[in-house]
């Protein structure tokens, strides 16, 4: 390794060479391979092993049990689709195969255009090239459905990196999450890729009618739960009928989809987020190495938890009549939960503040999901919105330390 | 009343090269006293190269306080003085001569004393640039009227100096120094050791102060984790801090009726052919300390000091005025692959973390052989959450690096900036994952309150 590192020293470019300006991009290359004979000047003569190098690389450790079952779930749900699926090992290398084929390229187009704008921004505003985007570059793929083309993966990650991170002045300094302002800008940009029933079952939005198995509907359950009847008009029906549609609709739901499948995650939805038991390899991964902060993930399920329950008491139709459990492992919840809301940059930064942050942003999601028709899927604005509030969360818990110290003066 | 205080934060990072219980005393003849050890002062010399000094002799004081005066350690003649960037002076050089004489000012017995006249005898003997003041962390201002002053009775840093076996047979010398101390505060002196600790005699048996426990790990024996939990510092408060060691070497300098500046130090860390205490003077040459006492085989960081705030002083340097330990430790600067031991990929067995992202999680009591690699490059802040897990305050210690690093003093001010000194966040610095040089940001924060609001 001594020759590599000898080569690499060499094409170093200087302060005089005509490439003096491509050094970020030098050293970026130059980190990637070595951790540098740097030492410490000021302070601290010892330093702690670990790096935000490390730091993403365990995230990045962690999300792959989700690539890969997003990989296998993507192919499981194309020949669901074609109505060739059978059981899980049916099909096993078919589905992989399909399945890699759709989902690497919008992996690698992801990767490819955030770290571009990333090398642009920093080779102009002459900055190290930080590691955040790492993360990002694996996050994006993970919550997007299969069938996103992928010129759409790169305007939203050019758009996310863009507005959401450099402007603000680069890693470390976004307010929103950066993956789920990608996501939020192909959702409300181009809904018709994002939502319904065409997009995710990889394939159905090709097929004719007339092929797709009779019973398949390509909705997610966040679908099928949306689209419940509200049986509101209970002076037209009558109590018993309202009662009768409840319970059919809810049972329905609950026997066409049991608990433990969706916990595997043979369900349809976005590619990373379908499986619990994936997601939970990768929680336990972050919260042992401590690099997961189990107060914001811990908030954010008691968060979800709570409304879900006070819906399930107060339940005036069939999607409140939801058990709580079901909310947690349905849609993007629990992946928002270890890898959205854990996010330090965006999250709230104070210890208090964090655990108010995450239950607020488990409390919305749920309440969005649930109470409005109009979005299937709470998680990610819940999250995105109270990225924004996390400052203020912070402010006022601050505030109260400030305020203790005052009164110290005032009683001395 | 005295209350046993329970650190639940902390962090004590396992170093190899513990100092060994036996004491050498090696010949030394270079001295030197380092103004850059008192932050912040202006020095005014009173010598030049070629005069004779006599042990207690005065080489400079403080320009802005004038009656804080600056001792000469050692009787000798003054052969160099090293000056920096815009001449400031660096060091001053002292040769010891064979005749060892000393300023005497006659026993001073502390019991019998005022206020006024113990300041005096202190200011006038060189004694009081052992006092330092919080906030700020600098050389007490002898015209301040503090509420207390703390002593801490031991040192829980990195293969820090074992206090009990110092300060064994110095009881008399070390309540001499606390009486004087006493003196000089309308409130309490107050001493924390550790609990369910054997403390030596000189600790234990001292009398006329206010004691505490403490335990937890690193940093309980730092004085500003104690006192933040014994008594905080409010704005508009001083108290004064004087680390026990130095309390005794008042004392015996009083009851001696000289200048006392013998110490004895820790000659500590992994490069270190054979640990030890060696007893010599403040200000003593590195290089006759450690003389063939230093493994061979690649570069060694010699550090005046612990590793975590202790200074690089090169191989003719020179003990520093506070420091109580010499710590030698490997240079880490050399670029390792990335699956390597010392890489960002690797398994990390050498490495230590607070965080278990690296296999050397499975062997935690192990003593480590720790490098000067920053193990990273400087990021921005990212990660949060990992300084509380280290800084047993009620302080938010990001966000009052932040405002010290942007210079608002309102805000430093309201987040505590008066009860730290730079020590007190050097785990902090330890294991922010960004490798920010933090104490040096909360130097410069304080450095910014000393100009505008002191």
């Amino acid at each position: 390794m001594k020759s590599l590192e000898k080569f690499l020293r060499k094409i170093e470019p200087t302060h005089e060479s005509k490439w003096a300006k491509f050094h970020p991009v030098w050293d970026a290359l130059y980190t990637f391979a070595f951790t540098p004979g740097e030492t410490t000047k000021k302070g601290s003569h010892i330093r702690d092993g670990i790096d935000l190098k490390r730091t993403m690389f365990m995230v990045i450790v962690a999300l792959i049990p989700c690539l890969l079952f997003g990989i296998y779930n993507t192919g499981h749900w194309h020949y669901y689709a074609e109505g060739t699926a059978g059981a899980f090992m049916d099909h096993f290398g078919d589905k992989l195969l399909y399945g890699a084929i759709k989902i690497l390229p919008i992996v690698i187009v992801s990767y490819g255009i955030g770290l571009g704008v990333e090398f642009i921004f920093c080779i102009r505003n002459k900055h190290a090239i930080q590691e955040g985007f790492l993360v990002t570059g694996m996050l994006i793929p993970l919550i997007l459905p299969a069938d996103i083309p992928l010129w759409m993966v790169a305007v939203a990650t050019v758009f996310a990196v863009v507005l959401g991170k450099e402007v603000f002045g680069g890693t470390g300094m976004n307010i929103v999450n950066i993956a789920l302002t990608a996501r939020a800008f192909l959702f409300f940009g181009y809904p018709t890729e994002m939502s319904g029933d065409k997009v995710w079952m990889s394939g159905i939005g090709d097929m004719a009618k007339a092929d797709i198995p009779e019973g398949v509907t390509g909705a997610t359950q966040l679908g099928e739960l949306a689209s419940f009847t509200f049986p509101q008009e209970e002076w037209a029906y009558g109590a018993e009928a309202v009662a009768n549609i409840q319970e059919t609709a809810i049972s329905g739901f609950q026997s066409a989809w049991p608990l433990w499948e969706s916990f595997v995650g043979m369900i349809p939805g976005s590619i990373g987020e379908t499986s619990v038991a994936a997601i939970l390899i990768g929680a336990i991964l972050l919260l042992y190495t401590g690099i997961g902060n189990w107060k914001l993930m811990s908030s954010f399920v008691v968060g979800g938890l709570v409304v879900g329950l006070i819906a399930n008491w107060t339940a005036v139709n069939p999607y409140m009549e939801l058990e709580p459990l079901n909310h947690l492992i349905i849609g993007g919840f629990a992946f928002g939960a270890v890898f959205m809301i854990t996010d330090p940059v965006s999250a709230a930064q104070t210890s208090t503040g964090k655990f108010i942050y995450g239950f607020l942003a488990g409390a919305l999601s749920i309440t969005i999901r649930v109470f409005n028709g109009a979005y299937p899927e709470g998680v990610f604005l819940a999250i995105l919105f109270m990225n924004v509030m996390a400052p203020m969360i912070d402010h006022y818990v601050i505030q109260v330390n400030i305020k203790r110290r005052l009164k110290r003066i005032k009683t001395a | 009343m005295s209350r046993t205080i329970k650190l639940r934060k902390g962090l004590d990072i396992k170093l190899l090269g513990e100092a060994e219980k036996v004491k050498s005393t090696p010949k030394v003849t270079a001295f030197a006293i380092k103004p850059p050890d008192f932050h912040g002062l202006m020095p005014k010399l009173t010598v030049k190269v070629g005069d004779k000094v006599k042990t207690g002799s005065v080489i400079f004081f403080d320009k802005y306080q004038e009656e804080v005066k600056f001792v000469s350690p050692i009787a000798g003649e003054i052969t160099e003085i090293v000056r920096g960037a815009k001449r400031k002076i660096l060091e001053v050089r002292i040769k010891a001569d064979a005749e060892n004489s000393a300023e005497e000012f006659g026993i001073i017995n502390p019991d019998s004393m005022d206020e006024a006249a113990t300041k005096k005898a202190l200011l006038d003997n060189g004694l009081w640039p052992f006092i330092k003041m919080r906030p700020i962390d600098i050389v007490a201002n002898p015209n301040d009227t503090p509420k207390a002053i703390f002593v801490s009775g031991f040192d829980s840093s990195p293969l820090a100096p074992d206090y009990d076996y110092v300060l064994h047979g110095h009881a008399e010398a070390f309540q001499a120094g606390i009486t004087a101390l006493s003196k000089l505060t309308q409130g309490k002196v107050h001493i924390t050791t550790r609990a369910n600790a054997a403390n030596d005699e000189a600790l234990k048996g001292v009398k006329g102060v206010q004691s505490h426990t403490i335990v937890g790990k690193h940093p309980a024996g730092n004085v500003g984790t104690q006192i933040h939990h014994i008594d905080p510092i409010n704005k508009g408060e001083v108290v004064w801090t004087v680390n026990a060691l130095d309390v005794a070497l008042i004392g015996s300098s009083l009851i001696g009726g000289k200048y006392d500046s013998s110490r004895i130090i820790a000659l500590t860390g992994s490069e270190v052919k054979k640990t030890e205490y060696i007893k010599t003077n403040i200000g003593a040459s590195m290089a006759s300390l450690i003389e063939n006492k230093i493994k061979a085989d690649g570069d060694v960081r010699i550090i005046s000091g612990n590793v975590l705030t202790g200074d690089k002083v090169s191989a003719d340097g020179y003990l520093g005025f506070y420091h109580q330990q010499i710590t030698a430790i490997p240079e880490g600067n050399e670029a390792s692959f990335q699956l390597s031991g010392g890489g960002w990929l690797g398994p990390g067995t050498k490495k230590f973390s607070i965080n278990r992202s690296y296999f050397s999680w499975l062997t935690p009591n192990k003593k480590r052989r720790l490098d000067t690699n920053l193990n990273g490059e400087i990021r921005s802040f990212v990660v949060t959450g990992e300084m509380e897990k280290v800084f047993p305050f009620d302080i938010y210690p990001m966000q009052l690096i932040k405002s010290a690093m942007y210079n608002d003093i309102d805000l430093m001010e309201n987040l505590g900036i008066y009860e730290v000194a730079p020590e007190d966040f050097a785990l902090c610095e330890f294991v922010c994952t960004s490798k920010i040089d933090i104490q040096d940001k909360i130097r410069q924060g304080l450095d910014v309150i000393k100009e505008e609001c002191m």
